[in-house]
């Protein structure tokens, strides 16, 4: 087992590098320049140059990219230059808020998700399953950023439940903090329901139409145990493989979503990270958001053998 | 005997051999599909809502006489039906119902250039990944590198790099929208790869490009027409979203997207605002995601019976 995690792991190298590698070029061909943005628009040309030779900018990029590669191997990510604060000690209060928002969705998309699309499954055909699949087919194509703007007219502005916007943090008042968190988290966990039902369903029929269900049945075991026991655990694989994906979608694509409801999560920091030039903040975050992903994509595999022992981890 | 006559014929056999042994996935037939799809509810409904959503855009300014782009600040925050403006007009002003007529013309351009573009470098690339394994090995870490890439950094890049304009939009989204179907078009090339008639092809000396043209794609394309609806929908959503946060389209461009983003600013007292481009958008959303689910219905037998 620690082998295969260890190989695992020395696999992933290549899927956090090339990401990092592209931001670096992209950022640094990229037209704008940090030091005019740091300085403003009535900086003088010599104390852009003086700033630039001490951000290390004016030196060519082949060198650059050398330096930052040995800061990459060093975890040296540098300095915001925005907030003129090392990049990893800014980095986790914003990725706390994006975790606990993915925490929040994951749990509205699982409990909606994993039960309609059981209990689609098990009335296939029937009205109930019909209505389900009516229901999930329309989910999958809202838009997040527009059913969050209908929450917040329905939920925020109309009924008065929840704010309109903005974060509290956990120290300051759970409840407070809960309340914030519920829009944005319906907003972007309907569509991950939708999304988790829809694959649910088709992966529970998969299930149930292999002869060991028939036979089970044929045995006379309870329907309970025929599903508890035999069909979840199988069907779970394939539901496993979107649960994954709607993690990694959560971490990584949830900006809209922040901007709307004024959160500050990684989204956030890495657009107004990129709008503002501040290459060690962007190069933190997509560093953050690619190792979160290859945990994620570790922790499903992991699953897969332990939900069904003919996955071998080889 | 001519090499086409001799390669239909391997075609036969192959199938015949096949018979019962390997599930074959359905080739496209276009003309079998076409009736098919006639027949199914889902898809001439899906296929009607589109035509309606083309026509209105191509249609706009003999629908409308007002401008989408016209700012008129003494008429803004006007409700739905007063003073000749069907949807209301929003914060600057500007006819809302013109926004959505014309916002659709982007739509359109976005999604169908997003959808051909990526379509056609996933099946190419998907084609010879899942036929070369040695292709296979570099192009997959390749995908995995972008899949794991956050799209909205390259958007934000592009949009940065070129300035905000469709072209920066289609270009992003594509670049985006590649992968997945690649992924798609791959996995079918492996299945058709293993097939009989692949292999008797081969026996007898079918050179590889007519092997992948003539057999493999046939069997690739129903993967792929399918995808297709369902990259157009990703595409249109993906403009949206991208015009909403300001990285997308240009302020001389009309967008659904666009026009949403100041919608939350107005919410409280003008609803109208993100209510009519919305509904826009996810009809549109909501048709091509059927069609897609129609066309799978359609071309996978397998999976009909559900």
């Amino acid at each position: 087992m620690g082998k295969y995690i260890r190989r695992r792991l020395l696999h992933a190298l290549p899927t956090i590098f090339i990401p990092l590698v592209l931001v670096f070029f992209l950022l640094r061909l990229a037209p704008g320049d940090p030091a005019v943005q740091i300085l403003g628009d009535n900086a003088t040309p010599e104390q852009i140059a003086a700033l630039r030779t001490q951000l290390g900018l004016d030196q060519p990029l082949p060198i650059q990219f050398l330096l930052w590669l040995k800061g990459l191997f060093t975890l040296q990510l540098g300095d915001s230059l925005f907030f003129h604060k090392p990049v990893l000690e800014l980095i986790p209060a914003y990725a706390a808020v994006t975790l606990q928002l993915t925490f929040f969705a994951l749990v509205i998309a699982m409990v909606i998700g994993l039960s309609a699309g059981i209990a689609a499954s098990l009335l296939r055909g029937k009205i109930l399953d019909r209505g389900i699949i009516g229901v999930m087919v329309f989910s999958i194509s809202l838009p997040e950023f527009w059913l969050a703007l209908v929450l917040i007219f329905v939920f925020a502005v109309t009924l008065r439940w929840f704010p309109v916007a903005g974060y509290v943090s956990f120290d300051e008042g759970v409840w407070a903090s809960l309340a914030t968190l519920v829009l944005p988290a319906l907003a972007i966990g309907v569509r991950q329901a939708a999304l988790l039902t829809r694959m649910t369903r088709s992966a529970m029929l998969d299930v149930l139409d292999e002869p060991y269900v028939t036979t089970a049945r044929a045995q006379g075991l309870p329907e309970a145990t025929v599903i508890g026991r035999y069909t979840l655990r199988t069907a779970a694989v394939p539901v496993v493989t979107v649960i994954g994906l709607s993690v990694s979608y959560l971490l990584s694509g949830a900006v809209a979503i922040e901007l709307i409801f004024s959160l500050p999560g990684m989204g956030k920091l890495l657009v107004d990270a990129v709008s503002r030039r501040d290459y060690p903040v962007v190069e933190g975050s997509v560093l953050t958001i690619a190792v979160t992903l290859v945990v994620v994509n570790l922790i499903v595999d992991l699953v897969y053998a332990w939900l069904d022992p003919r996955i071998r981890l080889k | 005997m001519s090499l086409e006559q001799s390669d239909n014929l391997v075609v036969e056999q192959a199938q015949t051999l096949d018979s019962g042994e390997v599930e074959l996935p359905a080739a496209v037939q276009p003309w079998t599909t076409w009736k098919r799809l006639r027949r199914n509810f889902t898809a001439v409904f899906s296929i009607g809502i589109l035509v309606i959503l083309t026509v209105c855009a191509l249609a706009a300014p003999l629908l409308t006489n007002n401008a989408p782009l016209t700012i008129d600040p003494v008429h803004r925050l006007r409700a739905p039906g007063v003073e000749g403006h069907l949807f209301g007009t929003d914060y600057l002003g500007r006819d809302v119902f013109a926004i959505v007529l014309f916002g659709g013309r982007t739509t359109l351009v976005v999604g169908l250039l997003v959808t051909a573009i990526s379509m056609v470098i996933a099946a190419v690339l998907g084609l010879l990944s899942g036929f070369y394994p040695k292709v296979d090995a570099v192009l997959m870490r390749v995908v995995d590198g972008f899949m794991s890439f956050p799209s909205i950094v390259l958007a934000t890049a592009a949009a940065g790099y070129f300035g905000p304009s469709v072209a920066t939009v289609i270009l992003a989204l594509t670049i985006v929208l590649i992968w997945p179907s690649l992924r798609i078009v791959r996995g079918s090339a492996l299945v058709a790869r293993e097939l009989l008639m692949v292999e008797a092809g081969r026996s007898v000396g079918v050179p590889e490009s007519r092997i992948l043209w003539k057999y493999v794609f046939p069997i690739v394309r129903a993967p792929i027409l399918v995808q297709t609806s369902f990259i157009f929908s990703a595409a249109v959503l993906g403009e949206a979203a991208l015009s909403f946060i300001g990285l997308g389209v240009d302020s001389k461009t009309v967008s659904w997207g666009s026009a949403l983003t100041e919608a939350r600013n107005y919410i409280q007292n003008a609803w109208w605002i993100a209510v009519f481009p919305g509904i826009a958008l996810v009809l549109t959303i909501l048709a091509l995601n059927l069609l897609g689910d129609a066309l799978r219905d359609i071309l996978d037998p397998r999976l009909a019976r559900r």
